[in-house]
Formats: structure tokens, C-alpha cells, sequence
């Protein structure tokens, strides 16, 4: 069951066609910290239009640092700039950034515990036609092991904009993940946001979808097809990667024997990686399937391709959940 | 604020005991870094108690200079500088690397006040240097961002990037403090991968540069205050040192930048620097 009202999500979740990029939702809620707080910095690496930071930067030019291309300086120069008492926002593709600047990210930034947010657009499969160097799939499991970060995937425009603005309030450093590829805005201002607190978006009683980032709507979809053929999939918007919603995984591990996770990642130290840790320390009786890349480098085509290839659409989803139901007894 | 000492026979006692505090340290923490710390002596007596201003009492006195090391393995010369300077007490440098301690191996700011940075893996520390002078000259701030680093970590290339930004902003209040000591883990820099002509490249890329002899206090706060009057360019001083600088078995050898002396070599270092600071009295 749709829980619409309770989660101000639109009306017309299922058949709305007003779909925005999730990057647009970061680039509209770095505007606005940016007015509110005047030590808010942004830096970024030869990507200002394509992150969404140019808005910024044509507001704020002098608390504006464009890098060139060059993503290690880059995590240095934002770590410096939090040094000196500033919120410094650092914004560029995922596949360079975290992807080339790892250990500058777990030196001048976690370990010194400096007030710098990283922004990655062009995560995933999604990124599409630019093919698999592009395609960032390890990003999450690289910064997962990091002391200090936080992690959030945003499912949409609004979460994205509301996820900008609880890091800019939250002290120290964390990572904010988006995507090129548009996804319906379903949503609203007064959906609840909490960093670390999941969102239950649709109850079900023989499985829990934990989605984050666009498989959350898709999630959502599969759901609602699944339903149609007598399966009702609760669907779990897990939008903190870290710190885990560990009482919503084990509240929902004792309601349901199957969960199922899903995301434009590798299955390996993502969301799925994260919740079977809960799992595994806990005597529940459910098990976990894991969905996502399983361990391959994928390829060039137009993301909606690619999402059906890779099982990544709702179709997919529906595919995938009822082949885990197999395993139950 | 602290008493900046202008005398340079004071400044050179400094020095001394900055190398026989390191001597001790390295002896009690059995690992560390020996021959950069050392020779790194005379430049670290004339940054605290010269060329810096800053506040030992109030570490995070808003309007201080900072220093930030970029080469965190020769974090005994700074922790020996700094409580010398009453940032601590003396006796928490034999705690060196050991559990506990608030002197980690490489520096950290959230364990020791007065800490900049955190300097390890070589080539971060300009980076970090270049967003706070950024950050000092967008608000017209008469601090200023000094940079300690080593030459071998100019194999990285995060730090000509760094070097690149530096010039593209013009940050004439940032000071780039190299120790051309030549040695790197593996052997001479030039044999590893060679960095000359190092004054010439840091010309190309926008920087002014001063050269000196990185054991000529004097000339040093020179060149620290030439640095300041320089408008449009950053600027580097390449410090020119002897490793491990006043104790003879380990000048110029790369084999002490990595390993700390045994009971014995201690002894004789400290007896050999006992007998340097009578003839500095003597002067």
C-alpha cells in the first residue's frame, strides 16, 4: 500500500511525467545555502555546468574556486578552505571524484575531520553513451570505509535539494551522490528528510525493497506491478547509505522473511553490502538478496537501455524479486 | 602574541636544542625520521620564533599565520619547535609515536592544538596551503599560509597542480618552504627522478623564487621577509640543507632518512651537538 499522504508523495506518482535531474535538485539546494550561509565555498574540477555549480558560481563568484582539471588538488584545496571555517562543497563526476582522489578524501579531508562536502554527479549506468569509464559503480564502497563520511543517495530533484541542505547544517564531511539521468520528482517539500533515517514509501507483507538514488521510483513501479499479481513489496527509500538505518533494516527483517536491495552500484560494499552487515549480526529469520551490478563493467548506450539490460528498470526489479522469492521457503 | 627573537646567536641555541630534543625523541620512539628532522632544525627555530606570528597560549588565535607540513614524516622537528615555544610541555616529546600520545606519527590537528594539518602521503599539503590562502586573500586577511614540503615529494603530481592554482590566483600570501635536501627514501632525488632544474621550473610556473642555505638563519628571515613584499606571485624558498646538519655520521646520507640511531649514536650526537652549542656561546 502506497503510503501517499503520510509521506506527502504526489498523487499521481505512477503516470506523472515531470521528470528532473537529480544533479538540478543539488545544483537549486546549493543556491540556497549558499544565500543563507555566506561560508559556504564551492570548488570544482572543469565541471561547473555539468554538476550544476555554475548557479552558484554566477551568484557567488568570489566564493567560487574552479580547479582545472585536477581532482586531487581539488580534495586538498576543499579541505583548506574548511580549515579556514568555511562549508566547502566540492563537486564533480563520480569516476574522478571519489574515483582519483581517494586518499587525498581519507587524509586532507576524513582524517583531519574538515567540514567538506563532496558532490558526484554522473554515477552509474545512467551516465549511459559515455560507457564504463564513466560509469562510477564503486563509489559508495570506496567511501563506506572511510571514519567520518556520511553517505546520502537522493531519489529525487526535492530529496537532493533537502539532502544539500541537511549537510550543510551537519558538521564534517560527507558525500552527496546524483545522477545525469532525469527521474520523476514524486516527492514533495514535506516529505520527511532525516540523514540516517530511511523512508517507507510503500508498506507490503512478502518483501521490503530497499532502494536508494533512481531505483528508488523504479522500485516503487515494480511494486505497483508486483501488487497486480498478488505480491506486495514494501519500498524502503534508504537515502543514508552511512551512517544505515539499522532499526528500519531489522524492523522490517522481522516483518517480512525477504529483503531486497537495489542500486546503480556493484552489489559489493554498497547498500546492499551495508545492509547485509546489519543482517548478519542480527538472528532475524530473513534473508537478503542483493541487487545492482553483479561485478561487471558494463558498456556504452542510452541509459534507459542500459537499465533494461542490466535489470536495473522497474521490469527488471519485478524479474528480480520474484526469482528471490523462490529461495523463500 | 609570541616574542619574535631577533638575535641570531639565540636563534642558533634554538636550533640546537631543537636537535637534541630530536636526537632524544627519536632514540625513546625507536622509529622515525631522522635525517630530514635534523636538518630541518635551523629553518624550524627561525619559523616559531621569528618569522611566524602566532600564539602558543591561543593556538587557534583566529588572525596567526599558519604552517602546514606537508612531509608529516619529519613531524619530530615540529613537535621538537613548538614545545620549545611552550605549545606543550617539554616532557610529552618522549611520547612520540607512542600510544596515548598526542604527537602521532604524522601530525594531526584533532590530537594536538596548534596543528595545522595533516600531512602524510606526500603532495597534499600545498593543496590544503592553496585553499586557505584563497580563502585569506578573498577576505583581505593580513595572515599568512606558510608551507613546509619536501623536494622528493615533487614526484607527486598533486603538488604542480598545486603549484599551478597557486599562480592562477596570485597568491602572494603564500610562502612555499622546500628542503632541497636532495635524499629521498630510495637515494638521491636526482637518481630517483630527477627535479632540476627545480628553481627554473617553479620560474615557468608563475612562482618568484628565493634560494638559500637553509642553515643561514639570517638569510632565511631574509628571504621569509622578502617573500612578503613580493604583490603578485607566490613564492618558494628553496631551502638548500644537509641532511642530518650537524651530526657528521649522518650528514648526507639517504640511508638516516628513514631509521632512528641506536643508543650509542645518540650519546655521540648529543656529546657532538653539546660541543656545536659551546662554539655558538663563543661567537
Amino acid at each position: 500500500m502506497l503510503k501517499t499522504k503520510e509521506m506527502y508523495l504526489i498523487e499521481d506518482l505512477l503516470t506523472s511525467k515531470n521528470a528532473v535531474s537529480l544533479r538540478d535538485g543539488f545544483g537549486k539546494g546549493l543556491l540556497e545555502v549558499g544565500q543563507e550561509n555566506h561560508n559556504v565555498w564551492v570548488v570544482t574540477a572543469d565541471v561547473q555546468e555539468s554538476t550544476r555549480v555554475n548557479w552558484f558560481a554566477e551568484k557567488f563568484p568570489q566564493r567560487f574556486v574552479q580547479i582545472g582539471i585536477a581532482e586531487q588538488n581539488m580534495a586538498g584545496v576543499a579541505a583548506g578552505i574548511a580549515l579556514c571555517g568555511k562549508i566547502a562543497f566540492m563537486s564533480a563526476f563520480a569516476a574522478f571524484s571519489p574515483g582519483r582522489n581517494w586518499d587525498q578524501i581519507r587524509v586532507s579531508i576524513c582524517y583531519t575531520n574538515a567540514n567538506v562536502k563532496i558532490h558526484a554527479s554522473h554515477n552509474g549506468i545512467s551516465v549511459g553513451q559515455d560507457g564504463a569509464t564513466h560509469q562510477a559503480l564503486e563509489d559508495i564502497a570506496m567511501l563506506r570505509a572511510l571514519p567520518n563520511m556520511i553517505i546520502i543517495v537522493p531519489c529525487d530533484v526535492e530529496e537532493a535539494r533537502k539532502a544539500v541542505k541537511a549537510i550543510t547544517n551537519r558538521f564534517g564531511p560527507a558525500y552527496i551522490r546524483t545522477s545525469r539521468e532525469k527521474v520523476i520528482t514524486f516527492t514533495t517539500e514535506k516529505t520527511p528528510f532525516e540523514i540516517g533515517k530511511a523512508n517507507v514509501y510503500r508498506e507490503g507483507k512478502d518483501a521490503a525493497i530497499f532502494a536508494c538514488g533512481l531505483e528508488v521510483y523504479e522500485s516503487l513501479k515494480a511494486a505497483e506491478q508486483l501488487s497486480k499479481e498478488g505480491i506486495e513489496c514494501a519500498v524502503i527509500d534508504c537515502h543514508t547509505i552511512k551512517p544505515i538505518d539499522h532499526d528500519c533494516i531489522l524492523e522490517w527483517a522481522k516483518k517480512t522473511k525477504l529483503l531486497i536491495s537495489v542500486e546503480e552500484h556493484q552489489i559489493y560494499g554498497g547498500l546492499g553490502g551495508a545492509i547485509a552487515e546489519v543482517l548478519s549480526e542480527e538472528q532475524t529469520g530473513a534473508i537478503l538478496k542483493r541487487h545492482g551490478i553483479h561485478d561487471t563493467f558494463c558498456e556504452s548506450g542510452d541509459a534507459k537501455d542500459l537499465m533494461r539490460k542490466y535489470k536495473l528498470d522497474a521490469n527488471g526489479i519485478v524479474e528480480f524479486v520474484k526469482e528471490a522469492l523462490k529461495s523463500i521457503p | 602574541m609570541h616574542k619574535k627573537i631577533t638575535n641570531i646567536k639565540q636563534l642558533k641555541l634554538i636550533a640546537n636544542t631543537i636537535r637534541q630534543d630530536v636526537i632524544r625523541m627519536l632514540l625513546e620512539a625507536k622509529s622515525g625520521h631522522s635525517a630530514g628532522s635534523i636538518g630541518l632544525a635551523d629553518i624550524f627555530s627561525a619559523l616559531y620564533f621569528n618569522v611566524l606570528y602566532h600564539d602558543p597560549k591561543n593556538p587557534s588565535w583566529p588572525d596567526r599565520d599558519r604552517l602546514l607540513l606537508s612531509n608529516g614524516h619529519v613531524a619530530p622537528v615540529l613537535y621538537a619547535a613548538m614545545a620549545n615555544a611552550d605549545y606543550f610541555p617539554k616532557e610529552e616529546l618522549m611520547t612520540l609515536r607512542k600510544l596515548g600520545s598526542r604527537l602521532q606519527g604524522h601530525p594531526h590537528p584533532g590530537s594536538l592544538p596548534g596543528i595545522e594539518n595533516s600531512g602524510g602521503p606526500l603532495g597534499q599539503g600545498l593543496s590544503q596551503a592553496v585553499g586557505m590562502a584563497i580563502v585569506a586573500k578573498a577576505e583581505r586577511k593580513r595572515w599568512r599560509v606558510y608551507c613546509a614540503m619536501s623536494d622528493g615529494e615533487h614526484d607527486e603530481g598533486q603538488t604542480w597542480e598545486a603549484i599551478m592554482l597557486a599562480n592562477k590566483y596570485k597568491l602572494n600570501n603564500l610562502t612555499a618552504i622546500i628542503d632541497r635536501n636532495s635524499i629521498q627514501m630510495d637515494g638521491m632525488t636526482e637518481d630517483i627522478l630527477p627535479l632540476e632544474p627545480f628553481a627554473e621550473k617553479y620560474r615557468a610556473f608563475g612562482w618568484r623564487v628565493i634560494e638559500v642555505d637553509g642553515h643561514n638563519i639570517a638569510k632565511f628571515i631574509e628571504a621569509c621577509e622578502e617573500a612578503k613584499a613580493v604583490y603578485e606571485r607566490p613564492t618558494v624558498i628553496i631551502a638548500h640543507t644537509i641532511p642530518g646538519k650537524g651530526i657528521p655520521y649522518m650528514e648526507y646520507l639517504s640511508e638516516w632518512h628513514g631509521k632512528t640511531p641506536s643508543k650509542e649514536q645518540a650519546d655521540e650526537a648529543i656529546t657532538l651537538l653539546e660541543e656545536e652549542r659551546k662554539r655558538i656561546e663563543e661567537e
